[in-house]
């Protein structure tokens, strides 16, 4: 949509990594093919899932305007970027921000970014991440650029793969913790961004890290796999390690994390990690999407099948020595201080006396304190962002994160700054008191932009926000401290299960309507990582749900024993008693009486869920050998332009390389670890396909697996137009040659076995 | 150098006194009737972030939006297709949008006439670092531009423009006339 997109690509071309900008060029060019109809919707889908790109509500072409449902006439008519998504809908491009956070650069970048592609504002969600709205796919590669250019890729940021490691953003610092994680972290991230045993996946798959047992920001027991730091004593001596615990998650039918080894070595963190990704990939369920996350295959086997499986195939990894060596590179990135550290100097306005005590939190090291910057329901504005990285660049080394609360903090800022730092957020509208109090409510997307979104989460959180800030620091103290969090549907996008008050969006019937209502979720516990489920009590109408909340505080607030805690008190209290004092919010009002409860927060429209649409978390699964046939399709696209640009040599080079992924595609089916060097990739193409017949053609035998070995003889030698020509023409046939082998070998994998 | 994708904010006069929750079933109203030439897909709320982009009108080809940035309310034009013709064009196509725009808003009945819009004062941005980064040289290569369309758009009447000096922002001119304009003739005279 963008004209700048090639401006940019010649701008920043050397500012990007060589494999990040290879990658791009490549993302580019399936956009091209899918425009062209030379790539399937279902696998361009899964690929603009893996760099992010994601489908956004109304994508479908449809949408219900209140009156009636209009049918969105996108302007490349029934072009589509995937099952049910037209290409010209807005997208959402989720940006992830690993353990590292961001430096003042990377945050100028977003608010280019926010203001240039997206609707001016920039999201921080509760995985830590950034997402950008209503983003056009043509734009997708000009933005990725940029963002490449600033040390920020978008890969693997939805989809099947490895998503954003995250971890707590006081690790380093906080006063509490066994030791800092984020080294691990970011080796962790740096190892398994893109690695080939993470390609194959069933579902997603999400690892965290914590600092310690005890606090929430690192939610280890929500996570697929979860780090905690921790220290024995051994010998007399203190030996940090983790306590690794696996197949943790939320979704519709949530699980806690179960210890895989109460004390593992640094060293084993990253190949346990990889052993782990592998029996995933080859056991985890590939066509019931409902039931592919790793939680489900643990249960399916027991914990003990699952250990001895993992270990095992720890055994036979082929060693890394990126094992060890990401982990003690990053050791040595240790974050500093920019200012001397002291005191906070005394006194100071009442207003920021209460900022400094909801959003300041003591550094363990003497003098030090890190500030939360909240951010309403996790947005941001550019002119906001710029103003983060000015005082980034003023006050610190740059040491800025998000946080699971969808916060910013600004780590390492010296106590002395205090009042001068409140002062320039205070200009740039930031300093908003109040994080981690209950008024800092959590929400998912919602039915704002979310395809699956049910009810408008954040439309209920920014009510419950103006409400309950109106009270602030009237509220009894018990009560300021309690989470709320909002998802728009049961899976869990807000992270309501781990909430003091959790809710997600439902919808009941009432005659010929519908009505938006919410579950309302009580007794899940934000601490200890996020360590016990609240569970559903009621259904209530959303236009009743602060109601709900004002009932349930007041009374915890009036009838609380000296200490309790709101979960104690409503176990205590007890499921009926408490769903009879929210008995009268259950009723539905007729819709003459009451038309305000079938709209719902912030949407004026008659509700409707007939803008639901498909869910796009983690695309459809698309085999390891369907990608890099693609992978091959795309490769010799590209020979075909280089061809076409008078480059005969890159474009033989080009052509023979897609015929060694083609080949090496069908070899993973047997040997995933077959090295990526040509003479590798042909001896076990010849081994294991070519010599056994696999890769035969009932009428033309061996002949296109003989077209691989003659261009590997002759791909030493220089190529020329006639030469070229004729290896794209080989290439093609190659191509084709290898999809057929994989459809019968996949056809023979699913048929009946004989008794 | 060519211009694409433009900007133009035209200020509210009266901010204080306006309900700003109503311009989303306004805007909602606005994808009910797709009475424009361009298609209109839904409405985003940001309302409770200050000085922010307020409530956006998403559409496909451009997004109207009733902005808040740098605390100054007022209906925002943000052309996001290209367009195709010459830059007078271009400038045309978006200050006309924007007109549109803010006629239908001040005769909104769900505004009840509170909302009154400038006729002395304009926005115009390029949205495109790409192609037109914030920098003195890009402002003396499209001066000639704005100067002869504004002296065509508002005759006889004399024009200040005032340069945006932050390099981090957008490249963007305001444009502040010495009398006010009448937004109906101006509209009618492009």
């Amino acid at each position: 949509m963008k004209t700048s997109h090639d401006l940019w690509k010649s701008l920043l071309g050397k500012k990007i990594p060589a494999d990040w900008g290879r990658e791009i060029d490549i993302f580019e060019t399936e956009i091209q093919l899918r425009k062209q109809g030379k790539l399937d919707e279902k696998l361009f889908a899964e690929t603009r899932l893996r760099r992010g790109a994601y489908g956004q509500r109304y994508d479908n072409g449809q949408r219900h305007d209140g009156t009636k449902v209009q049918q969105l006439k996108f302007p490349s008519g029934e072009l589509t970027k995937g099952p049910m998504t037209f290409c010209d809908a807005p997208g959402m491009q989720r940006i992830k921000i690993p353990i590292w956070g961001m430096n003042a650069e990377q945050l100028e970048t977003m608010a280019e970014l926010a203001e240039e592609y997206s609707d001016g504002i920039a999201h921080v969600t509760t995985r830590q991440d950034f997402q950008l709205h209503f983003i056009h796919i043509d734009d997708t590669p000009a933005l990725m650029r940029r963002l490449a250019a600033s040390g920020i890729t978008t890969r693997e940021a939805c989809g099947n793969s490895v998503r954003n490691i995250t971890a707590c953003p006081y690790a380093g610092v906080c006063p509490d913790e066994a030791f800092d994680v984020s080294p691990y972290g970011r080796a962790l991230t740096k190892f398994l961004l893109g690695h080939p045993d993470c390609q194959d996946f069933g579902r997603k798959f999400k690892p965290a890290f914590s600092g310690c047992k005890q606090h929430a920001c690192g939610l280890t027991n929500i996570h697929d796999v979860g780090a905690i730091a921790v220290g024995k004593e051994e010998n007399g001596q203190l030996r940090l390690g983790f306590e690794y615990v696996v197949g943790g998650g939320l979704g519709a039918v949530p699980f806690q994390a179960k210890t895989f080894e109460i004390f593992m070595a640094p060293e084993e963190l990253l190949p346990t990690t990889q052993a782990i990704a592998r029996v995933f990939a080859r056991l985890g369920e590939k066509k019931n999407r409902n039931r592919a996350r790793l939680k489900f295959l643990i249960k399916d086997l027991g914990l003990e099948k699952f250990q001895e499986l993992v270990r095992e195939e720890r055994k036979i990894l082929p060693y890394d020595p990126r094992w060890t060596s990401l982990i003690e590179d990053e050791l040595r990135n240790e974050e500093k201080p920019l200012r001397a550290g002291g005191e906070c100097p005394a006194g100071g306005s009442e207003e920021f006396q209460a900022w400094a005590k909801t959003n300041t939190r003591d550094q363990k090291q003497a003098g030090y304190t890190v500030v939360t910057v909240t951010l309403p329901l996790g947005d941001i504005t550019p002119d906001q962002l710029r103003a983060m990285a000015d005082l980034a660049r003023k006050y610190t080394h740059e040491t800025v994160r998000t946080t699971v609360e969808q916060n910013l903090v600004i780590r390492w800022v010296s106590k002395k700054d205090l009042p001068a730092l409140y002062q320039e957020l205070k200009a740039a509208d930031l300093a908003q008191g109040g994080a981690g109090h209950i008024f800092d409510v959590v929400a998912c997307p919602g039915t704002d932009t979310c395809k699956l979104g049910i009810s408008s989460s954040r439309g209920l959180a920014g009510e419950l926000r103006k409400r309950l800030s109106e009270q602030a620091f009237r509220l009894d103290q018990a009560v300021q401290n309690l989470h709320i969090k909002v998802s728009g549907c049961f899976n869990s996008c807000g992270q309501h299960h781990v909430a003091d008050m959790g809710f997600y969006g439902i919808s009941r019937k009432a005659g010929n309507y519908t009505m938006p209502h919410f579950q309302v979720l009580l007794g899940g516990q934000w601490e200890n990582n996020g360590g016990s489920y609240g569970l559903p009590i009621v259904a209530i109408p959303s236009k009743n749900i602060p109601t709900v909340v004002e009932r349930l505080t007041g009374r915890f607030a009036a009838e609380r024993e000296k200490g309790e805690s709101f979960q104690d008190f409503y176990r205590r209290l007890g499921k009926v008693a408490t769903k009879t004092m929210l008995e009268d919010l259950i009723k539905i009002p007729d819709h003459d009486s009451k038309p305000e409860y079938y709209s719902d927060w912030g949407d004026p429209r008659e509700y409707t869920i007939g803008d639901i649409g498909t869910g796009e978390c983690a695309g459809e699964v698309v085999s390891l050998t369907e990608f890099e046939l693609a992978a091959a399709e795309r490769e010799y696209f590209e020979a075909q332009v280089l061809y076409e640009q008078g480059d005969v040599q890159k474009s033989g080079e080009r052509a023979f390389r897609s015929m060694l992924t083609a080949a090496r595609a069908l070899v993973k089916t047997e040997f995933l670890d077959v090295p990526n060097d040509a003479d590798s990739i042909v001896a076990e193409f010849r081994a294991r396909l070519y010599d056994t017949q696999k890769f035969w053609d009932p009428f033309a035998g061996g002949k296109f697996g003989q077209m691989l070995f003659l261009a590997q003889e002759k791909s030493q030698d220089p190529y020329h137009a006639e030469s070229a020509h004729h290896l794209l023409e080989e290439a093609q046939l190659f191509i084709d040659a290898a999809h057929s082998s994989y459809n019968k070998m996949a056809a023979q994998a699913a048929a009946p076995k004989a008794s | 150098m060519e211009i694409q994708h433009l900007n133009v904010k035209i200020f509210a006069e009266n901010s204080e006194g306006v309900d700003r929750e109503k311009f989303t079933p306004v805007f909602h109203g606005w994808i009910q009737d797709q009475s424009g030439d361009e298609l209109l897909l839904d409405v985003a709320d940001y309302l409770h972030v200050p000085a922010g982009p307020g409530i956006v009108l998403i559409g496909e080809a451009a997004d109207y939006g009733m902005d808040e940035t740098g605390h100054r309310l007022g209906l925002r034009y943000n052309r996001k297709a290209k367009l195709e013709g010459s830059n007078n064009e271009k400038l045309t196509q978006a200050l006309r949008s924007v007109l549109k725009g803010a006629l239908k808003l001040e005769s909104a009945p769900l505004l009840e006439g509170k909302l009154k819009f400038s006729r002395r004062e304009l926005e115009f941005s390029i949205n495109d670092r790409g192609i037109a980064p914030n920098t003195p040289g890009v402002w003396a290569e499209l001066r000639g531009d704005f100067e002869s369309f504004f002296s065509k758009a508002f005759p006889g009447n004399a024009i200040k423009m005032i340069p945006n000096p932050d390099p981090r922002q957008r490249f963007g001119v305001s444009v502040q006339t010495e009398r006010p304009f009448d937004l109906e003739a101006l509209l009618a005279s492009l």
